[in-house]
């Protein structure tokens, strides 16, 4: 492995040990919980829509989040390994036939919407995904307690 | 004036920061960087180290080179660049410096060799704008215009700019951060682009327009100084038994 692939590979598994993020693809409804600074103090704010494509690969991966907001088509771009993505919940697993979905930006309501997928893959990545939200669940809640018991 | 460090560029790639930043970086490697030679007030008029950096093949190192390596006593280098020292930052010949010469945060100059770009017209070498796309012109759409008055001065003055050879030209890049240094890997990531194709020598200097943070190790990140420590503490724990 030649010494960029190498940096990039620590850097995306050094991010990927504080989060995980489930496999989803074009067509899917995801919920992706962004870290808001303002001023001094962060927050987590959620933005859900319709991820229309996934572009890159390895860390300089991304993904495009369209959603309609008050009536005007709002897009988002995220890098799929930004530290500043606090978890992504995939909400729906769409079935569609392309890759890229752009032919959305130019269908509104009832034209623009995505069959549910419910073949044998999709139910498969959702019982994955459940169990790594789980997980985390568990780990944060045992994290917890530790440090009750550790205050006590 | 501490001395410099020679790298080859290596390519670039983006890294993250504590607050979640994306910051582009450039990867240079620093590889057997060695003092080759010293230059002395006394013998020479001014003081300078000698660094040599790489592995260079004996039957391809010139009878004259080998003669300048054997008297340092060092491995043939491919490529040899002096850096300005004061007196007290001269090293000692041999002495291997490290990646870690530089701290992380620290403002530097990188100097490299521009990519060639061959024989440039003015839009692209100079950034003229070109003539109109319609009104008349014809076939002339990216020449220069003009290039000087009429029968007085009857010449075109010197250093006009012109379509011609670009690129491939010593290039500095003041003021570049230090993000990240991996002495094992002999790495040194820096913020933003560095000139020079990947593969390329690139010099790389503390900045002349910014102080030089107080934990820059002097006069330089030795390799040898390590192996030197850790032997001495063995004896001393000897001695102490």
């Amino acid at each position: 492995m030649n010494i960029i692939s190498e940096l990039e590979a620590a850097e995306a598994s050094r991010i990927e040990a504080i989060r995980k993020i489930p496999e989803f693809s074009a067509g899917d409804t995801v919920r992706v919980n962004v870290r808001v600074t303002e001023g001094t103090r962060t927050r987590v704010q959620a933005y859900e829509g319709v991820c229309i494509a996934r572009s890159g690969s390895g860390l300089q991966e991304n993904f495009t989040v369209r959603k309609i907001s008050y009536g005007e088509g709002v897009e988002r771009v995220f890098p799929v390994y930004s530290p500043m993505l606090e978890s992504v919940d995939v909400v729906r697993r769409g079935k569609v036939r392309r890759a890229k979905l752009y032919y959305l930006r130019d269908r509104r309501g009832k034209s623009a919407r995505i069959v549910e997928a419910t073949n044998a893959r999709a139910r498969k990545l959702n019982d994955d995904a459940r169990q790594i939200a789980a997980e985390a669940r568990d780990k944060a809640k045992a994290e917890k307690e530790a440090a009750k018991t550790a205050a006590e | 004036m501490r001395s410099g460090v020679i790298a080859q560029k290596v390519g670039m790639t983006r890294v993250y920061n504590d607050a979640g930043e994306h910051v582009p970086v450039t990867v240079l490697k620093v590889e057997n960087l060695q003092v080759v030679a010293q230059r002395t007030r006394e013998k020479n008029g001014y003081t300078a180290v000698q660094l040599g950096v790489g592995l260079a093949k004996v039957k391809n190192t010139s009878k004259a080179m080998r003669g300048v390596f054997a008297q340092a006593s060092v491995e043939p280098k491919r490529k040899l660049v002096e850096f300005r020292v004061t007196e007290d930052n001269l090293i000692d010949i041999g002495a291997e410096i490290t990646a870690d010469h530089f701290v992380p945060g620290q403002i530097v100059d990188v100097t490299g060799t521009s990519i060639g770009k061959g024989f440039a017209g003015a839009m692209k070498r100079h950034n003229f704008g070109g003539l109109r796309a319609t009104h008349g012109v014809s076939v002339s759409h990216r020449s220069h215009g003009s290039t000087g008055q009429r029968q007085d001065p009857g010449k075109v003055f010197k250093n006009k700019k012109m379509a011609g050879h670009m690129g491939q030209v010593r290039v500095t890049t003041q003021n570049l951060q230090i993000v990240r240094t991996d002495p094992e890997k002999g790495l040194i990531l820096v913020r933003g682009a560095v000139p020079g194709s990947k593969g390329g020598w690139i010099e790389v200097r503390d900045a002349v327009k910014a102080s030089l943070p107080d934990n820059a190790p002097k006069p330089a990140a030795l390799r040898q100084a390590a192996n030197d420590a850790a032997p001495a503490e063995a004896t001393a724990a000897e001695g102490a038994e």
